[in-house]
């Protein structure tokens, strides 16, 4: 039972990251109906922008509490990713914005290959560490929580209610959704649909680099290819929960790290992915609006 | 009549692909006017309502809005100029309340006077405040209609354009809206350029009308004139008045 309780406690943290990770996609494909391939890699991205931010502090700054540490990174890598990504769908996805379908897919697909060769030549192609920075670990009752995933988890809980918030609550997120719902009649109220799609890209990106930011805490190491494994486990559980649904994402994401670690841990740990993976074969075969998706076919 | 003009297109022609839906048309509407455009289906109307919006745009020709050219102005800045439109069907955004829906409306003055204005909306259709927090998707297509009529009106507009608001409408409530738009004009001056299968209730209603054959302007003239006219009334009259 404790065992159970570990790998569920495990899972949750896991799922929080990717769930950060696939709100990035469910948006992106609500509002202007397209995969986007490389948010795996900007993922990854925002996760070496929060070691190099960690490796300054460390050597220019001589070091710093933390919290304020992490913070640092936080903040840093969310500016920086979002930079990224609100200039890549300006200079590649915008100019592509009614041409056919596959068109802005294939461009996705490489920019996700030119921006992990960038980091590999940039960063170095090997891996990179990243000392514990929080270690602490309770044990309560035989079940150990380590102060990483706690702050994972409150770290994704107050993202998710704030980004929550600006959705459901304000004139940007009712001009998102409005985007997403007719973008013509979007137009016609006087909302800057462009603008509007580039902020989603936004939000999306800045998402995902606190995702690549704990991503790097909790396994203490990333390199160049991390986008995309966890890429398309973030997608599998935006699918899962049915692209295009926010909550959708977030429950796709806590089932798929709870698949993902209790297979590790009563099956083989080598077949992890492979799990994942079948998941993601299976929804598509058998309810490919997911769990909270509206059957919208005609959109894949 | 000797306002001053608000709306004029000229020699307009627009295309959807190689089809040319507009073959060279010009349409003026001056302020306080309430101006509608009678046509078959097919005949442009819808299309000449979207092109004055710049979506499509007009490949040649030009729209002028308060004496500005906006015929190549993207969509969002010409609905900043307040030009609101009901367009043709309706396009209520279907997973937001309709409370939301009116909130959208007022997206040009940060919902400044969203207050005040919701409940003038309220009072004009009492439906709607009975289903403000029923999703759009799920309104009857009538109740849909007014929440579109409602929605423009929460812009303020300057030049309120319909497409078609008796759609779908209960007699009853058709006339009501057109009582409606025939107060907000007579007691605001709200100019309204309006499209209408309902071609007599139109032509009572309005000022002055154009009548649009296959992409071009075929006549124009008063309200009273096109009535009387046999032509219009044997193509747009016939089967009587409602
Ligand atoms: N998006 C489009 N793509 C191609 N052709 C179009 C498109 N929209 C309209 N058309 C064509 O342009 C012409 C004018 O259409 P429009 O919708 O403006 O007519 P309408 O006068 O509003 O008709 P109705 O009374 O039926 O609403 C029609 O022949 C129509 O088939
Ligand atoms: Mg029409």
């Amino acid at each position: 039972m404790e065992y159970f309780i570990q790998q569920l406690i495990n899972g949750l943290t896991l799922g929080s990251i990717y769930g950060l990770i696939a709100i990035g996609y469910t948006m992106v494909y609500g509002i202007i109906g397209m995969i986007n391939f490389a948010h795996g890699d900007i993922f990854m991205l925002g996760g070496f922008a929060g070691l190099i931010v960690y490796l300054l502090i460390m050597t220019v700054f001589g070091g710093a509490p933390i919290a304020v540490a992490l913070l640092c990174m936080l903040i840093v890598a969310m500016v920086t990713t979002s930079l990224w990504n609100w200039s890549i769908e300006r200079v590649a996805y915008r100019p592509l914005r009614g041409s056919f379908r596959l068109a802005p897919l294939i461009t996705a697909i490489g920019v996700s290959i030119a921006l992990s060769n960038f980091i590999q030549v940039t960063q170095g192609p090997r891996n990179k560490p990243i000392p514990q920075m929080v270690n602490s670990v309770y044990t309560i009752q035989g079940i150990s929580i380590s102060l990483k995933q706690i702050v994972i988890v409150v770290i994704t809980v107050a993202l998710l209610a704030a980004f929550w918030y600006i959705v459901e609550k304000t004139p940007l997120g009712r001009a998102q959704r409005a985007t997403e719902q007719d973008r013509k009649m979007a137009a016609l109220l006087g909302i800057d649909v462009d603008r509007t799609i580039s902020i989603t890209f936004v939000m999306g990106a800045a998402l995902a680099a606190v995702a690549g930011t704990m991503f790097l805490m909790y396994y203490g190491v990333i390199v160049f290819t991390d986008g995309f494994v966890p890429g398309v486990k973030a997608f599998t559980a935006a699918v899962l929960g049915g692209i295009g649904s926010l909550p959708g994402a977030v429950i796709g994401g806590l089932l798929i790290g709870l698949i993902e670690s209790l297979w590790s841990a009563y099956f083989t740990i080598a077949y992890k992915d492979v799990a994942t993976f079948a998941i993601l074969a299976f929804v598509l075969i058998f309810k490919p609006s997911g769990l909270l998706g509206r059957p919208e076919v005609e959109k894949v | 009549m000797t306002a001053e003009t608000l709306l004029k297109v000229e020699g307009v022609e627009t295309f959807y692909g190689n089809i040319r839906a507009l073959a060279g048309v010009d349409v003026e509407v001056k302020k306080g006017e309430i101006v509608s455009l009678i046509g078959a289906n097919g005949a442009g109307k819808s299309t000449l309502m979207m092109t004055i919006c710049g979506s499509p745009q007009a490949r040649v020709g030009t729209v002028t809005f308060d004496g500005q050219d906006i015929t190549r102005m993207p969509t969002h800045e010409i609905a900043r100029l307040r030009i609101a439109q009901s367009p043709e069907g309706r396009r209520i955004f279907p997973r937001m309340t309709v409370y939301e829906n009116l909130q959208m409306g007022a997206s040009l003055d940060n919902q400044k006077f969203f207050n005040e204005d919701v409940e003038k909306m309220f009072a004009l259709f009492p439906r709607l405040k009975e289903r403000q927090f029923q999703r759009g998707g799920t309104l009857s297509g009538g109740e849909q209609q007014m929440l579109a009529i409602a929605r423009a009106l929460m812009a303020r507009p300057k030049l309120l354009m319909l497409d078609e608001p008796s759609l779908g409408l209960a007699p009853l409530v058709s006339k009501q809206i057109f009582a409606a738009i025939k107060l907000l004009n007579e007691t605001q001056g709200l100019t309204v350029f309006l499209v209408e299968q309902n071609a007599f209730a139109a032509l009572k209603l309005s000022h002055r009308a154009y009548v649009l054959v296959n992409g071009s302007i075929t006549m124009s003239g008063s309200g009273a004139e096109l009535l009387a006219n046999p032509e219009v009334r044997a193509a747009y009259l016939e089967g009587g008045a409602h």
